[in-house]
């Protein structure tokens, strides 16, 4: 099965979602690198390359998810990973906002599939196998 | 009852320490130049001679070993993917094996890089590059490059498991001197050296030291067994842990101040505190770093390399010196000693610095990150704040009149809160320089090697 690196960016320390996210990928079959909490967006990519990953979820549950996950896409491209699936979900955006709206902005920042509060991560497998192709 | 002799074939000199096992004790020690150049086995005959001399009588040795970092010591080049990640793990590995760096590859090899290890007379290359089940297309990129450029360098390959056949494959299809080891980062933030670095010993003693013309010395003594800062390695863990009811000195750092290099060794756990988190490559307990740009006559240079034009400029008016003058000379003239009160006093100078300097590259570092749910620390390296003892060995250190001041510059002078520097530790001094030896004798009789550096480990 292909690998997934998983983490928490930015000075964002939630670490219960991240444990059971890695326990519901692996349960699936995935190769799960879980990078933790306060991960910035060049550990994400490091690890990436190393396990030559297909995709990197990003949770964010603090508000400030839409300035850490700004650039990642290139800095993705700059790596030599510009093809890498990029996730993204938790609470991302500061107070209530038209989740929408809130898509557009992370698909323009090159994001593949952004997940709204409260999304359980079940509902991202079947994204995760139809991407992967598995 | 049985007598050891311990060789330590340095770069410039040849030191000789013998121990009586009956009495626990050294009985004596002597060093003579060393003359790898002509003949290794002339200057350890003198060497040998003083010894004698200063024991009073002949001895028959019932064991004689050595340690070696003549002849330029172990070369490596390290080569990983990311620079963070396998890079640090290759990197880390060779130095835990007693090695220099001259060389670190990242990503994809070049030509021109693949060229490089040859004309810098690379000993040994270590090949990195992936988690296992990770990324295996740069790995065999490398591996192939350095076949196409026939590089007949052995090259330990401690990269992805997953391409280890073809790897291999690559070896014999090009002809070259590979071997396989276990990866030296199987999972991200992983550090594993065991595998890589006894197969480094092993080339370094089976073919290393026949090249350099060291080997031969084994016509009259037993063996060579280990490179020399790995044997401090050894030593310096031994001391730290203790062995069997012997108990050790509990966290420690050693401040090794030579001609080419500055090596600091630090010997504790990442951290001991609960409310860090840590991040980056996992640390090892016992580790070891070099500079190679900071050191008292050879690297000279490279102190002033590190000093602004202003830093310059406030150390000659606050010293009454003219720094830059004093190092080219130093550089020049790297078999000087200090003649005059002035020279020792630049001496002093110049290991302060390279004390403060190496120590700012080898410490972790600590970060206040301002989070919704409070203020947490963000851990990236090794905390020796809680270390018990700083201890000083190398000619600069064990000759000054001062040596407190050169290993004080390892503490947190400068109020640096962000640097994880040992804040109230006891200094010590390897008054007789006998890390090396007691690394060596730890090989065989670990409780004797460590009652021995108990004994001569001086308290300042």
């Amino acid at each position: 099965m292909k690998s997934i690196v998983i983490g928490v960016i930015g000075a964002d320390v939630h670490a219960v979602g991240n444990k059971i996210i890695e326990y519901t990928l692996e349960n699936a079959g995935y190769t799960v690198i879980n990078i933790g909490v306060l991960s910035s967006q060049e550990d994400f990519i490091n690890a990436a390359i190393e396990t030559d990953a297909k995709l990197i979820m990003v949770s964010s549950l603090y508000g400030h998810g839409e300035i850490d996950c700004r650039g990642m896409r290139d800095k993705c491209i700059e790596s030599g990973i510009g093809d890498i699936l990029l996730y993204v979900g938790g609470n991302i955006v500061v107070g209530k906002q038209n989740f929408e709206e809130v898509k557009e902005r992370f698909y323009k920042m090159g994001f593949n599939r952004v997940y709204p509060p409260g999304t359980p991560i079940d509902k991202a497998l079947s994204d995760i196998s139809e991407d992967l192709g598995e | 009852m049985s007598y050891y002799l311990l060789i330590d074939f340095g770069s410039t000199f040849t030191k000789l320490t013998a121990v009586d096992t009956a009495l626990e004790d050294i009985i004596g020690t002597a060093s003579h130049f060393t003359t790898v150049d002509q003949d290794i086995r002339i200057g350890y005959h003198k060497a040998l001679e003083n010894l004698y001399n200063e024991i009073g009588r002949q001895i028959k040795f019932d064991q004689v070993i050595a340690c070696s970092s003549a002849a330029g010591g172990l070369k490596m080049a390290a080569i990983g993917l990311v620079e963070e990640l396998t890079v640090e793990a290759a990197k880390r590995v060779c130095l835990g094996a007693g090695a220099k760096i001259d060389l670190i590859f990242s990503h994809h090899l070049t030509k021109r890089e693949a060229k490089e290890l040859i004309t810098q007379k690379i000993d040994i290359i270590l090949l990195a590059g992936g988690a296992d089940g990770g990324n295996t297309e740069c790995v065999l990129f490398n591996a192939k490059l350095l076949g196409e450029m026939n590089v007949k360098i052995p090259i330990v390959y401690a990269g992805n498991k997953t391409c280890q056949d073809e790897i291999e494959d690559i070896f014999k299809k090009y002809n070259l001197d590979g071997y396989i080891c276990d990866n030296v980062m199987p999972r991200i933030n992983v550090l594993n050296v065991k595998c890589a670095r006894e197969k480094i010993r092993e080339i370094f003693l089976q073919k290393i030291i026949v090249a350099k013309g060291i080997k031969k010395i084994e016509a009259e003594i037993d063996e060579v067994v280990l490179p020399t800062p790995e044997a401090v390695l050894y030593a310096a863990e031994l001391l730290s842990k203790g062995y069997l009811h012997e108990p050790g000195l509990g966290d420690i750092v050693i401040v090794d101040i030579g001609g080419a290099t500055t090596d600091l060794y630090s010997i504790c756990n990442a951290s001991n505190r609960s409310d860090v988190i840590i991040h980056g490559l996992e640390e090892p307990f016992a580790k070891r770093t070099v500079e190679g740009d900071l050191g008292m006559r050879y690297s000279a240079p490279g102190i002033i390399k590190a000093l602004t034009k202003e830093e310059i400029q406030f150390i000659n008016q606050e010293k009454g010196v003219d720094i830059v003058n004093e190092v080219a000379f130093r550089y020049q003239n790297v078999s000087s000693l200090p003649e005059n009160p002035h020279d020792e006093f630049i001496d002093q100078l110049l290991a302060e610095m390279c004390a403060y300097r190496a120590m700012h590259r080898h410490v972790g570092r600590v970060e206040e990150v301002f989070t919704p749910m409070g203020m947490i620390y963000n851990q990236i390296g090794k905390d020796l704040t809680d270390i018990e003892y700083v201890i000083g060995t190398g000619g600069v250190v064990i000759n000054s009149k001062i040596p407190t001041a050169i290993l004080a510059k390892t503490t947190n002078i400068l109020h640096n809160h962000s640097e994880l520097r040992p804040i109230h530790p006891h200094f010590m001094l390897d008054f007789k320089y006998i890390l090396a030896a007691m690394g060596l004798l730890s090989q065989k009789e670990p409780l004797l090697a460590l009652k021995i550096m108990k004994k001569y480990m001086k308290i300042l």
